[in-house]
């Protein structure tokens, strides 16, 4: 349609142009062309910075801001200065010290527990047998779930009045809650890293195993040195999502026991709610926001640095591998 | 005869006893998985003082006025509705800016391209619940309290980063040839980006939205803390609200809640293979 005619244009446009001309017109085209591709990358970039740098970048510093001052959040810009009083106060309180710790047993309880599972069952599911696309289905439906419809169903579940006999309870008593809490998060997450190893183990080439079976490696052997190795870059990221969703967990939380009882189940974003929409302590409250901050974020640098550096060779050797 | 056939079974597969563990594991965890849903569903037909004298039994009598009460009622449909509006804004306002940006910086070679390209990968390892009390400060600050936008946009904003990576990682692979040839056909920048790449990418920009969508749909903070008035409650926000008051009639709330599975499941149906294929390319490829 329109693209041969303005091929036509063009070339017609420097037949006829004398040698100098062409040359002179190259430069302007070439400083024209360069402003246009400036143009493009600008236009094309400007809507996805300006709402990254307003809604996610911009309040991180805002919460780091405000966390040096005591404010209720009212009434424009915070205005009275306390220094470092907020960290002050959140490194002494006994709340922040249970919140870390809950989140030390959920992460360790998900790295023992929840994790292996996930990785057993996608590797009897990677093999052949009947129905196993539809248990890959089940498995992976509750992910799909909002964590308010699992939580409000097992509050129910766990109910002293309505629940089912042996877990009644479990959720009011502050020595039990964390399992409680723990076996929820479980049903819902473990299909979703599941998915993820069982797209790992898929790329782990059959020839390596059919070898390693040849040379006489057992199952376990096989499994041991050759699938764990090629999954690692897959299990790391896993851990990482993991470690990085427990660190923000809240709705869980809220919906089963609004951080309770006594704060047993209290997580450092159930606090920050509490001390930021309940009591009004915004100041404070972002400092909470700004420990969970650093926290990911130390995390998040150690992690990349020391435990997925390995990965871009390991990426390299899968993606040799599918191509 | 079934002793040679399953001799026969044992030659290809040495060990039936396995298949049999498998079967008795798979199934084991298929019930506890699918158990506490059927429990849901059988509470919604009881009514509480059956939910507590017989929790795991079939109702009797079967009450049916807990679904139907929630069906007629108009607040679970205007939840619906609230949710299926900001879901597609979400998806909408995230794949239209990412596949812009993504579309730079597959296809450009600038400076600062890895800096920023960074800084929107940084936003991966962001955790949400930081920016949420800053967000309502500033979200208030702009009047967007009890605004469907003032989810829309920080939904659309923290999903940028998963956006931008998968569909850069999808642009970069279209052969640069593709564009080669368009541009000797006269074809503008962007309408390459346009006209060719993003039909392209359809399987791409699917899984994107896909994963946008079920985000919105199942996030409870940003929500819970935007929506003071019940106009835009969303399912989630709705669902907990409902348990709130209704705290005192479990087998009410049983129902509410299965009918809230009801439009994540289907979706979950008619989308499987984008969601499933959208996590596994986001984490396998990093």
């Amino acid at each position: 349609m329109a693209r041969p005619g303005l091929t036509d244009e063009r070339s017609r446009g420097t037949a006829t142009m004398s040698r100098t001309e062409l040359l002179a017109d190259g430069g302007n085209e070439r400083r024209r062309r360069r402003l246009r591709r400036w143009l493009t990358i600008t236009l094309f970039l400007l809507p996805a910075l300006v709402l990254f740098m307003l809604l996610v970048l911009a309040p991180i510093v805002i919460a780091g801001y405000a966390s040096f001052f005591k404010w209720n959040g009212l009434g424009g810009p915070p205005t009275d200065y306390v220094g470092l009083d907020n960290f002050r106060t959140l490194l002494s309180d006994e709340v922040f010290h249970q919140d870390l710790w809950h989140a030390v047993v959920l992460v360790g309880l998900s790295l023992v527990v929840q994790l292996p599972l996930a990785l057993g069952i996608a590797l009897l599911l990677n093999q052949r047998f009947r129905g196993r696309a539809v248990f890959r289905v089940v498995f992976f439906a509750p992910y799909v779930l909002s964590e308010v419809i699992a939580g409000v169903l097992f509050t129910i579940l766990f109910d002293p009045e309505t629940g089912v006999k042996f877990a009644q309870g479990w959720l009011a008593d502050p020595n039990t809650v964390l399992y409680a809490l723990f076996i929820v998060l479980t049903w819902k997450y473990f299909g979703f890293h599941m998915i993820i190893y069982l797209a790992g183990r898929q790329n782990v080439p059959q020839e390596l195993l059919d070898a390693a079976a040849t040379d006489g490696a057992t199952g376990w052997q096989q499994f041991r040195h050759v699938t764990l190795p090629l999954l690692g870059p897959t299990i790391r990221i896993s851990v990482f999502l993991s470690i990085i969703g427990v660190i923000q967990l809240f709705d869980m939380v809220w919906v089963l026991t609004t951080g309770g009882p006594v704060h047993g189940s209290e997580t450092l974003a159930v606090t920050m709610f509490n001390f930021g929409f309940k009591r009004f302590q915004v100041g404070y409250a972002s400092a909470i926001s700004m420990s969970m901050f650093v926290i990911s974020l130390v995390f998040a640098l150690i992690y990349q640095r020391f435990v997925m550096r390995r990965d871009v060779q390991g990426a390299i050797t899968v993606m040799g591998n599918q191509g | 005869m079934s002793q040679v056939m399953r001799a026969a079974h044992a030659g290809r597969r040495p060990r039936p006893l396995r298949t049999m563990l498998v079967y008795l594991l798979v199934i084991v965890l298929g019930l506890t998985i699918v158990l506490p849903v059927i429990y849901g569903v059988l509470g919604g037909f009881k009514n509480t003082a059956q939910l507590s004298t017989n929790g795991l039994g079939l109702p009797h009598p079967w009450v049916v006025s807990n679904y139907s009460g929630i069906i007629k009622s108009g607040t679970f449909w205007r939840a619906v509705g609230s949710s299926t509006v900001i879901a597609v804004g979400t998806a909408l306002i995230a794949v239209a800016v990412g596949a812009c940006a993504a579309f730079v910086f597959a296809r450009f070679a600038f400076r600062g391209r890895e800096f920023l390209a960074m800084l929107f990968a940084i936003g991966l390892m962001f955790p949400p619940a930081v920016a949420i009390l800053p967000l309502f400060v500033l979200l208030r600050t702009f009047d967007l309290l009890d605004n469907p936008l003032g989810v829309v946009l920080p939904q659309a904003a923290f999903f940028l980063p998963v956006t931008i990576i998968i569909l850069r990682s999808f642009f970069r692979q279209i052969p640069r040839e593709v564009e080669e040839a368009a541009t000797m056909d006269g074809c503008s920048t962007f309408r390459f980006f346009w006209s060719i790449l993003l039909p392209m990418a359809r399987p791409a920009l699917a899984t994107v939205s896909v994963l946008a969508i079920v985000t919105s749909w199942n996030n409870f903070f940003l929500p819970l803390v935007v929506f003071n008035n019940s106009d835009w409650w969303t399912i989630p926000v709705a669902l907990q609200q409902f348990k709130t008051e209704y705290s005192t009639d479990y087998a009410r709330v049983l129902a509410y809640t299965v009918m809230a599975m009801v439009p994540a499941l289907a979706f979950y149906a008619v989308a499987e293979r984008q969601l499933i294929g959208g996590f596994t390319t986001g984490a396998v490829k990093g």
